[in-house]
């Protein structure tokens, strides 16, 4: 008797849990989500405003570190396990569709009421764009741009930034002549390739040839951006350090370290959180000087994208709607500064009054993107590391270009094969 | 018989992983070294070549890999005797006879092998800090002036040396501290009647005596210091200016950031190659000078 | 007894003297690490550099364990070394008994082909070792790490050596008693190898602890990464935070140091051992 129902209670126990456990994990699509940096720190807030007005979908959150995201991403696609929906810097597209892990999107924005690709900024649209299929929705931009100090410029005797690299150059030897032997001009950190991608997108030669399957780093255009990121090195107007030699890049523009600063818009944040309010006060931005005139840079930024294998696509497409979202851009801006893609997102008074991002504004309607092809982020490492070389390791500049020719053209040697391959044939 | 049988269910277990997730791969790994594999061919095998040498040849034409081993001679080459140098030193301390609390001193000595390399490099990074670190804070409270340890070229690697000595000497000390426990009193008895000095005694009992130990001392050493990666992987990120990018570290960018598997085998394989010669050489010297 | 009375005095000083400086130096980059992890943001980051904490606080450990997460990392790291040891000790423990004490056709060939492979890296069978791990859908999981752990060559050797040293006639006797050679194994020849065992075990553990590379690669995702890959991930991101970083080392180091200290003299011993059998 007593067996009997202590048998009984078990069974009810065992159903009570079990309910208790299916309740949990109710029927709702779970969406896996990987997100970068200072977005995975803060999309949580998205995701819980988002899973209340969509009780179908549960939106699973995995936070990788910048640093190694792209080596991360490759290990999940070697190891076959990408979650459903990425954040995905929009340089690393073309690798991805190369490797056939993205889901076109076409189909989805035509069907979509709130994707709407005019009204998004055209070069960082374009950048989406491989082979003439959509593989990714922009999330926020980015393009890198002049941050500097008004004081210190005016000091040097100039009442507005630079638009062309000559009255660039003038700002430059003039700020080193007051600033003395141990400040500079400018902070060209050599470990980043993207302030000497900026002056060479600005040329009207390509940085590769023959359909993306040649470097062309020997052209008139490269050398002449190189030349003159040597120079501002050879001129003591930039210090030969790496970001990891400088403790605080925002102190040291509060000292006046630097006046100059070639960096992006996240750091309109960084900057109002640490920078004393009388330096702050004096801090502006500009559009990057071009050799002819401003305003051209890398179309950079992160987009969402959908992973061809998941099973979940219809899911996690309606979160990328909810983040394309005025509100949530907004929102996301709030959070953490990053700046919106969509035109019209621009004209609400938060983003508009904000006398820090107008350059980027300004410049984000002529952002050109970098080289198509999955190689580039090796490439751009590359060319880097040949800057550094030629700055800090007494690599003569002609030998530096060539070899950085001959490096690329090693590193395309596959896809060229790839492409004649599968060129019909004759 | 039945003896036999046993035997193999005994032996089959570990053998079978040892074949499988070694063995095999190995052999994989050769072929693998043979082809272009990466991504491309990661996401369609037709996209696969056979290459032949050519990533060994293109390997021994890459700059950056000279480089690269460069720096793991560099780091060999002056880590593997400073190493030693410091584990010969605390071996001899702690069998000297005058030495008191030796369990303690032992005990403490041996302490950083233990503990995980990314978590006391992280340790390191921070000592070595331009600005605010403690090694350079002594530095310059003692008149030197301050070093930019991981940010310059030519400091750099000479930090991971000594952190890597830091780290790894009390495994060695052990070891010698072994072979000097085993050598015979008598022998110094022996010599101090002949009236040898403490540095004589040193140079002409305990060196020689000790010589198989050492010997197998350093093989282990320099086979385990050509594999340095973690260190430059969270101390520097082989750089600045490639200057501690090792050879494994060279292979594991190679491999697993730009997924070129085929390179990265080849690679591996050139590494293994120069291990095994440079331990053969070592062997063939110890071998001259005993006959000598 | 190896010093002259009249000089000894000194040398007893220089000698004490010098081990005490060298264990200084040792523990100081630890007692460095452990008083920063207890200091407040930014305090260290200060000249010249503090101490000791004018303040201790446990907010790094906090947020450690909270915002970022690490317990799950620190329950991965044991659950790994954990099996491995467990489950390798078993593999490696019977195979180098049998190498020492039984005999089977090929046993001398077979072992001197281990002996052999002992030469090779680990990392040259990586890449393929990583693409048989993919097609057998064990990236990304911790059989991932456990699989390849399970047998090693020097764990087979280091069993083999100690294990001649086990008397023939021992084993004999119990097999003329009757005694199966499961039986032998277990209550015979377990008991006798304890000492290696305990060697073997903290060595294992401690390598599958500190494991880094391999880890690094077959442990993609967040969830299943062990606490030494996590920390070197959070220390690129929170390369300012130094004392939560402090905190993120002591965390990783102080479980391994904690097994060295209490089991010590077997360890230490075992390493004496080999060392000069080998």
């Amino acid at each position: 008797m007593i067996a009997a129902f202590a048998r009984r209670f078990a069974v009810a126990c065992l159903v009570t849990l079990g309910l208790a456990g299916c309740g949990r994990s109710d029927d709702a699509t779970v969406v896996r989500f990987w997100a970068m940096g200072r977005e995975a720190e803060v999309v949580g807030e998205l995701i819980a405003d988002f899973e209340r007005t969509h009780p179908g979908v549960r939106i699973d959150l995995q936070k990788l570190p910048w640093t190694a995201a792209h080596e991360k991403l490759l290990t999940a696609f070697a190891g076959d396990s990408l979650p459903d929906l990425c954040q995905l810097g929009n340089t690393w597209l073309p690798e991805f569709a190369a490797l056939g892990a993205l889901e076109p999107l076409d189909a989805y924005v035509a069907k979509s009421g709130v994707v709407d690709a005019s009204d998004y900024f055209p070069g960082i649209w374009d950048t989406n764009v491989v082979d003439e299929r959509l593989l990714g929705v922009p999330w926020y931009v980015d393009t890198r741009l002049l941050f500097y100090r008004r004081d210190l410029l005016a000091a040097a005797g100039f009442d507005a930034p630079p638009r062309t690299w000559d009255e660039w150059r003038r700002m430059l030897a003039a700020i080193k002549r007051n600033a003395g032997a141990d400040k500079y001009a400018v902070l060209l950190p050599l470990d980043e390739f993207e302030p000497l991608l900026g002056l060479a997108i600005q040329q009207s030669d390509p940085l590769l040839a023959e359909h993306g399957t040649r470097g062309n780093f020997d052209s008139t255009g490269f050398r002449r951006a190189l030349a003159f990121y040597v120079e501002m090195f050879r001129e003591t107007w930039a210090p030969p350090m790496s970001d990891t030699q400088i403790a605080n890049v925002w102190f040291e523009l509060g000292r006046g370290f630097y006046t100059f600063y070639i960096s992006g818009p996240w750091n309109i944040v960084e900057f109002k959180k640490r920078l004393p309010p009388e330096a702050l006060a004096e801090l502006r931005t500009a559009p990057l000087p071009g050799p002819d005139g401003a305003g051209v840079g890398v179309g950079g930024g992160t987009s969402l994208v959908l992973f061809a294998q998941s099973k979940r696509k219809a899911a996690a497409w309606q979160f990328v709607e909810y983040l394309s979202r005025r509100e949530a851009q907004l929102r996301l801006h709030a959070l953490t500064g990053d700046l919106p893609p969509r035109r019209s997102v621009w004209a609400d008074p938060q983003l508009a009054g904000d006398t820090l991002a107008h350059a980027f504004r300004e410049q984000l309607e002529s952002v050109r993107p970098a080289p198509k092809v999955p190689e580039w982020e090796r490439i751009a490492n590359t060319m880097q590391l040949t800057a550094e070389r030629v700055v800090r390791g007494g690599l003569p500049f002609d030998e530096g270009v060539a070899a950085l020719d001959a490096q690329v053209d090693a590193i395309l040697e596959k896809r060229r094969w790839m492409l004649a391959r599968q060129a019909p044939k004759p | 018989m039945k003896v036999e049988r046993v035997a193999w269910t005994f032996v089959a277990p570990a053998l079978a992983v040892i074949g499988l997730f070694f063995v095999l791969p190995v052999i994989a790994a050769l072929l693998l070294s043979l082809t272009d594999f990466d991504l491309y061919a990661l996401a369609d095998t037709s996209n696969l070549r056979f290459t032949g040498l050519r990533n060994y040849i293109d390997t021994l034409h890459t700059p950056l890999f000279w480089e690269a081993l460069a720096n793991t001679l560099y780091f060999v080459g002056v880590g593997v005797p400073l190493s030693m140098l410091v584990s010969l030193g605390t071996a001899l301390l702690l069998d000297s006879k005058l030495a008191r609390f030796k369990g303690f001193f032992r005990t403490a000595l041996f302490a950083p092998v233990v503990t995980t390399v990314v978590a006391v490099a992280v340790i390191w990074r921070y000592l070595f800090n331009t600005q605010y670190g403690l090694v350079n804070y002594a530095l310059t409270s003692l008149g030197f002036g301050a070093i930019d340890w991981l940010g310059d070229a030519n400091w750099s690697m000479p930090t991971i040396i000594l952190f890597a000595v830091w780290k790894n000497f009390g495994y060695n000390m052990i070891i010698l501290l072994a072979g000097l426990q085993a050598i015979p009193g008598e022998l110094y008895e022996a010599a101090r009647i002949d009236g040898a000095s403490a540095w004589q005694r040193l140079r002409h009992v305990t060196l020689p005596m000790l010589a198989p130990t050492l010997l197998l001392v350093a093989i282990i050493t320099v086979a385990g210091y050509f594999q340095l990666f973690a260190e430059p992987y969270v101390m520097t990120r082989g750089g600045p200016l490639r200057s501690t990018t090792s050879v494994l570290y060279y292979m594991y960018e190679e491999g697993f950031r730009w997924w070129n598997l085929g390179r990265a085998s080849a690679i591996a394989f050139l590494l293994f190659a120069l291990i095994l010669a440079v331990t053969a050489g070592l062997l063939r010297f110890a071998r001259g000078s005993r006959a000598a | 007894m190896s010093w002259r009375q009249s000089s000894q005095g000194a040398s007893r000083w220089l000698v004490n003297g010098a081990l005490i400086g060298a264990t200084a130096l040792t523990l100081a980059p630890l007692a460095w690490m452990l008083s920063v992890s207890f200091m407040t943001r930014g305090e260290a980051a200060a000249f010249p550099p503090p101490l000791v904490p004018t303040r201790p606080t446990l907010a790094n450990y906090v947020e450690l364990f909270t915002v970022l997460g690490v317990g799950r990392h620190l329950v991965n790291s044991l659950l790994l070394a954990g099996a491995v040891t467990a489950l390798s000790l078993l593999f490696n423990l019977a195979a180098g008994y049998a190498f020492a004490k039984l005999r089977f056709a090929g046993r001398d060939a077979l072992f001197r082909g281990l002996l052999g492979a002992l030469v090779i890296p680990l990392q040259v069978a990586m890449m393929p070792l990583f693409l048989m791990m993919k097609s057998l859908g064990l990236v990304n999981t911790y059989w991932g790490v456990i699989v390849p752990s399970l047998a090693s060559v020097f764990g087979v050797f280091l069993v083999r050596q100690y294990a001649r040293s086990i008397p023939d006639e021992l084993i004999e006797a119990a097999r003329i008693d009757g005694a199966g050679e499961w039986r032998i194994f277990f209550s015979i020849v377990l008991p006798l190898l304890r000492p290696i065992i305990a060697t073997l075990a903290i060595l294992t553990f401690l390598t599958c602890w500190n494991d880094f590379m391999w880890p690094l690669i077959v442990l993609s995702g967040d969830a299943q990464q062990t606490m030494p890959v996590a920390l070197a991930s959070l220390s690129r991101e929170h390369v300012q935070d130094n004392e939560l970083m402090m905190a993120g080392a002591v965390v990783t180091v102080l479980p391994v140091l904690l097994l060295f200290l209490a089991l010590q003299r077997h360890y230490l011993q075992g390493l004496m051992l080999g060392g000069v059998k080998g």
